[in-house]
């Protein structure tokens, strides 16, 4: 009998609702009505190929993107995309995203009042090599205020976005920095009820990658949704 | 266990916008050209400046491709079936594109003609899954997708004809009596 869902389950609390007041945007934008339990077809064990060939070594290093260098404390992010089982997922294209070091994003629609800076864009991609390895280097971003609740501060992170083999792969995460105070007042962060799983969006600080005189290394493994054993396996 | 899904914030276009493509169609390409334009509405009813869209589709024949997706600004040589679209100011969206044929589905049985979207946007915790059928398809009732949606409720997975020949209109309604189907994915 063929199985007609091919990925594994989430396990309960590890996933945010798409409904989670505290953080007022999803109010009006969360589905009300029940989900439909999906199958999954070829159309959704299928996904988009990226080569190699869509990133380029500046692509990787946010801190030469431009003729100076950003201000900021550098670091160096790298680990490992792995699937549920700990396999490494290669070609995998990473995405990501982030403020700079003073809490502004290079985006029209930032107001936030702290000063762009123009040798940081402060976005960058690279595909997983054949273990699933990925590494960048960065600025640390800074903490900024938005909209939420009175007197709201997003905790430092980075925006991750990631595809790995297939559709039901795809995430969309964010990274953030170990002892960062504003981690337990952030509705973003606390939207996933396991704090197991909200722990592992937390890097760590790496001394095997901290280069000398150079960076601060830490350390970011993302694990994709695993497909589910087929009968031979289990 | 997996990571956790988090938003895309109101800033992703810094970091995505370069895969950015509203025309999937290639020289040479067979198939029927179509145009499928929508607009994302909010539970207020309220456009939705702020969303992006991801499809996935198969070719003409029913077969996804594995050509390798290349970087906006570059016209990729071959049909790569993924495009990511962000909403304008009025939250409308359009996509140029072949329709798909038939994809295998559960057990062998071949699936109505559809494209799969994904989307993304602030307030959103994890991306929404849905589909984009087309009108006037026998195999629309047939299909397994399809079929475990309420009878009520399926002419939001439809998108329906348009004045202009070859085009569609779909449209999200993350709300509201007219709430587009999602799936759990
Ligand atoms: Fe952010």
């Amino acid at each position: 009998m063929h199985d007609p869902r091919r990925y594994r389950k989430f396990a309960a609390g590890t996933q945010p609702e798409y409904l989670h007041p505290a953080y007022v945007s999803s109010v009006k934008r969360a589905p009300t009505k029940p989900l439909i339990l999906l199958p999954h077809t070829k159309t959704e064990t299928t996904g988009p190929v990226f080569g190699h060939s869509l990133v380029t070594a500046a692509d990787s290093d946010l801190t030469a993107q431009h003729s100076g260098e950003p201000l900021g404390e550098r670091i160096i992010v790298s680990g490992r995309v792995l699937d549920e089982d700990g396999h490494g997922v290669p070609d995998s294209l990473v995405e990501v995203w982030q403020a700079n070091a003073a809490g502004r994003y290079t985006h029209k629609v930032d107001q936030h009042g702290a000063p762009l800076d123009p040798n940081f864009s402060g976005c960058g991609r690279v595909v997983t090599d054949a273990e699933g390895r990925y590494r960048f280097v960065s600025i640390k971003p800074g903490a900024y205020p938005w909209g939420n609740h009175h007197n709201a501060w997003r905790p430092q992170h980075i925006h991750f976005s990631l595809f790995g083999a297939g559709l039901l792969t795809r995430l969309v995460t964010q990274m953030y920095f170990p002892g960062d105070p504003l981690l337990e007042f952030d509705p973003i962060y606390n939207s996933t009820a396991d704090e197991n799983a909200r722990r592992r969006l937390v890097a760590k600080f790496d001394w095997t990658t901290t280069e000398r005189s150079h960076a601060l290394g830490y350390r970011f493994d993302i694990v994709l949704r695993g497909r589910e054993q087929t009968p031979a396996e289990k | 266990m997996s990571s956790a899904s988090q938003t895309v914030g109101p800033f992703f276009s810094i970091g995505l916008e370069h895969l950015n493509r509203n025309d999937l169609v290639v020289p040479g390409i067979a198939g029927t050209v179509v145009t499928i334009r929508g607009q994302i509405l909010d539970g207020g009813r309220q456009p939705v400046p702020d969303a992006q869209l991801e499809i996935w589709q198969a070719d003409a024949e029913g077969n996804y491709s594995e050509n390798k997706c290349e970087a906006a600004g570059h016209s990729p040589a071959k049909f790569t079936g993924f495009a990511r679209i962000f909403t304008d100011a009025e939250g409308r969206f359009a996509i140029r594109t072949i329709k798909p044929g038939s994809v295998r589905g559960i057990a062998g049985a071949g699936q109505a003609p559809h494209i799969a979207v994904f989307v993304f946007m602030r307030g959103l915790l994890k991306p929404l899954y849905t589909r984009i059928y087309f009108p006037g398809e026998a195999a629309n009732d047939s299909d397994a997708v399809l079929s475990l949606v309420p009878a009520d409720r399926k002419d939001t997975l439809i998108a329906s004809v348009s004045e202009k020949t070859d085009s569609f209109e779909w449209n999200v309604m993350l709300q509201g009596p007219h709430e587009t189907v999602f799936f759990e994915w």
